[in-house]
């Protein structure tokens, strides 16, 4: 036989070798999302200034600000959270409570996983020909209801996960006491998941709150302050998306502006939903 | 209270629960009718394309606007080289990440690191893209493109993938970009079915005498195969649809260069560019077909992925 010795340290030379490799992994991972953010906030910090919030998107070569693109932006995300998170929540609960284990719900489910990764631009696309083309121009609207398409799949995915975890018991419970499955579902499933529901919404929101896709052929853009869900209005994704092609150093920085704005909105969106996720639930919550 | 008494009070809570079923019901439904619209949409709006240039649009390179000529292979080869460019550098990084989560980093590190990791998957894609054009192009132009060019430029074979001037911009940088994109959700896949690998299983190997890398190649690898597949095909997925990142940094050239260096187009962002702009039934509904191409390629690998990793218990719901 070989000596022994030799070849248990060539194991563990190579047992520490592959070890140092995933840790190498793992601070490019970290390294990279470090050299991001940096970026962000060295390049955008220095733009940032009370007129950000207080002008309009400038024409180039002129001073302005982006508060026509942040007030778009919020109406949009907040109306399209409005219609994609009722309807994700009412589809979640049909797959966690009255279709559990149906044939039905195994589809609802397999093509929901499917949209909540599918390329946002083809919903751009069906939303442009679907209320576009029919309004015959771009709108406010249009680009929440695409919005609301995007939202949508997170919140049924999550929904139906966190009203999953509710105990058994509490429903029967409810039923015991005469109440129909809808009482049940709404004043006993819906409060005892609330922290895991409020955790989707607050994902939908960070998950819609930066995408540019599905709004550049909706909701298009408007340099003027517009509020009239009818006409197109700006938005920070397309703004920074417009300003950081062109050519002009003013533009460029306002795009900066913007994506340090979104950005820091995101993960802090991201980060509360971990919070409470961690803090409150699912586990620790429901009732028991 | 009599029987009688009660009977309004229970017809009504009937009426409610047959609507509140309804609606859910519907609600349910949608998620399919949804799916079915799209695919209608994008079909009715190629019909013009599909009628004129038939299957040959996948084969063709023109795209000519003026003499309305189109052809999908330019944008389709940049989707595709771009996507696996990415996987290329996602899949041991995140296969490193995942390792090292799950079996070198101590437990109290555990969970702010993978946060971390998963942050990256938060971030904007238009975040991405402002950052690869303005931070990671001009890097790639005056360091790592000169190099390449010099060193592999020559090389047999390979040679030609690393020719031409220095963009900064193009086939390499834009797979880059979208490696980091998708970096996150492979290794959190990756993770969890790591995390699924039965104990007993790796005890059993540590008690034979494995090292612990033994026990991760030999033993959690091989069991969590499916899972793996499905998680890297997850990310593909992403890829292939990615728009916005792809869109800054890729150069839209819809000419196919044998170079990684040169610019090129992707599907996603032949649509983001040309869309609005797009005149003539022809043009628009070629774009229509692209888009065609893509979710259909992208619904492929997603399904794909998802039945993968339903086989290996449901990993990866939030990814």
């Amino acid at each position: 036989m070989r000596d022994p010795g030799r070849y248990l340290r060539r194991r563990r030379i190579a047992d520490a070798l592959a070890f140092m490799a995933a840790g190498l992994a793992t601070f490019v991972g970290l390294a990279v999302l470090a050299a991001i953010l940096w970026t962000l906030l060295a390049r955008g910090i220095g733009g940032m200034s009370p007129g950000v919030f207080r002008q309009m998107t400038p024409a180039p070569g002129s001073d302005g600000g982006l508060l026509n693109a942040i007030v778009g932006s919020l109406a949009m995300t907040a109306l399209g959270t409005l219609i994609g998170a009722p309807v994700g929540l009412l589809a979640g609960s049909y797959l966690a409570e009255y279709g559990r284990g149906s044939r039905l719900s195994t589809v609802v489910r397999f093509i929901n996983d499917v949209l909540l990764s599918a390329p946002s631009i083809i919903i751009g696309l069906f939303i442009y020909t679907l209320l576009v083309l029919r309004m015959g121009h771009f709108s406010a609207i249009a680009g929440a209801v695409a919005l609301s398409l995007v939202a949508m799949p997170v919140m049924v995915g999550t929904a139906e996960d966190m009203l999953g975890l509710v105990p058994r018991s509490l429903r029967e419970g409810s039923a015991a006491l005469g109440a129909h499955p809808w009482r049940t579902i709404t004043r006993v499933v819906y409060p005892a998941a609330r922290n895991g529901l409020l955790t989707g919404l607050l994902l939908a929101v960070a998950r819609i709150s930066g995408e540019t896709a599905p709004l550049l052929f909706t909701a298009l853009n408007n340099q003027f302050w517009s509020t009239d869900l009818r006409q197109p209005i700006a938005n920070l994704p397309v703004v920074i998306f417009q300003f950081a092609m062109s050519p002009y150093q003013d533009w460029q920085r306002l795009a900066w502006v913007g994506a340090v704005l979104i950005t820091l909105f995101v993960l802090l969106l991201s980060i509360l939903a971990r919070a409470i996720a961690a803090l409150f639930g699912p586990h620790a919550n429901p009732g028991e | 209270m009599t029987p009688d008494d009660l009977r309004p009070h229970v017809c009504r809570e009937a009426r409610i629960e047959r609507a509140f079923r309804a609606a859910t019901f519907s609600s349910a439904l949608l998620v399919l009718i949804l799916l079915a619209g799209v695919v209608a949409t994008l079909i009715i709006g190629a019909w013009p394309a599909l009628k004129t240039f038939g299957a040959g649009f996948v084969l063709r390179e023109k795209w000519n606007p003026v003499t309305e000529v189109f052809g999908g292979l330019g944008p389709l080869y940049g989707t595709v080289v771009t996507s696996l460019i990415a996987l290329l550098f996602a899949v041991p990084v995140s296969f490193g990440i995942a390792v090292f989560l799950t079996e070198v980093c101590p437990r109290w590190l555990r969970g702010p690191i993978a946060t971390a990791i998963e942050l990256l998957a938060s971030i904007p894609s238009i975040v991405y893209g402002i950052w690869g054009l303005f931070v990671l192009a001009p890097i790639l132009q005056r360091d790592v493109q000169p190099w390449l060019i010099d060193h592999w430029g020559a090389l047999p074979g390979i040679g030609r993938w690393f020719q031409g001037p220095p963009y900064g911009i193009g086939l390499l940088t834009a797979g880059l970009v979208l490696a980091i994109m998708i970096l996150p959700f492979i290794s959190s896949v990756m993770r969890e079915v790591f995390r699924m690998a039965p104990v007993s299983l790796k005890e059993a190997a540590y008690g034979i005498g494995a090292t612990r890398w033994n026990v991760v190649w030999h033993v959690v690898v091989p069991w969590s195969r499916a899972g793996l597949v499905g998680g890297i095909m997850l990310g593909l997925g992403r890829a292939l649809g990615e728009t916005m990142a792809v869109t800054f940094v890729i150069g839209n050239a819809h000419r196919i260069s044998a170079s990684l260096l040169a610019p090129a187009t992707t599907i996603s962002s032949v649509i983001a560019n040309e869309f609005s702009e797009a005149v003539g039934e022809l043009y628009v509904s070629s774009l229509f077909y692209l888009g065609l191409l893509l979710f259909m390629l992208t619904f492929a690998v997603i399904a794909g992925a998802r039945l993968l990793l339903r086989m290996s218990s449901g990993a990866g719901r939030g990814a």
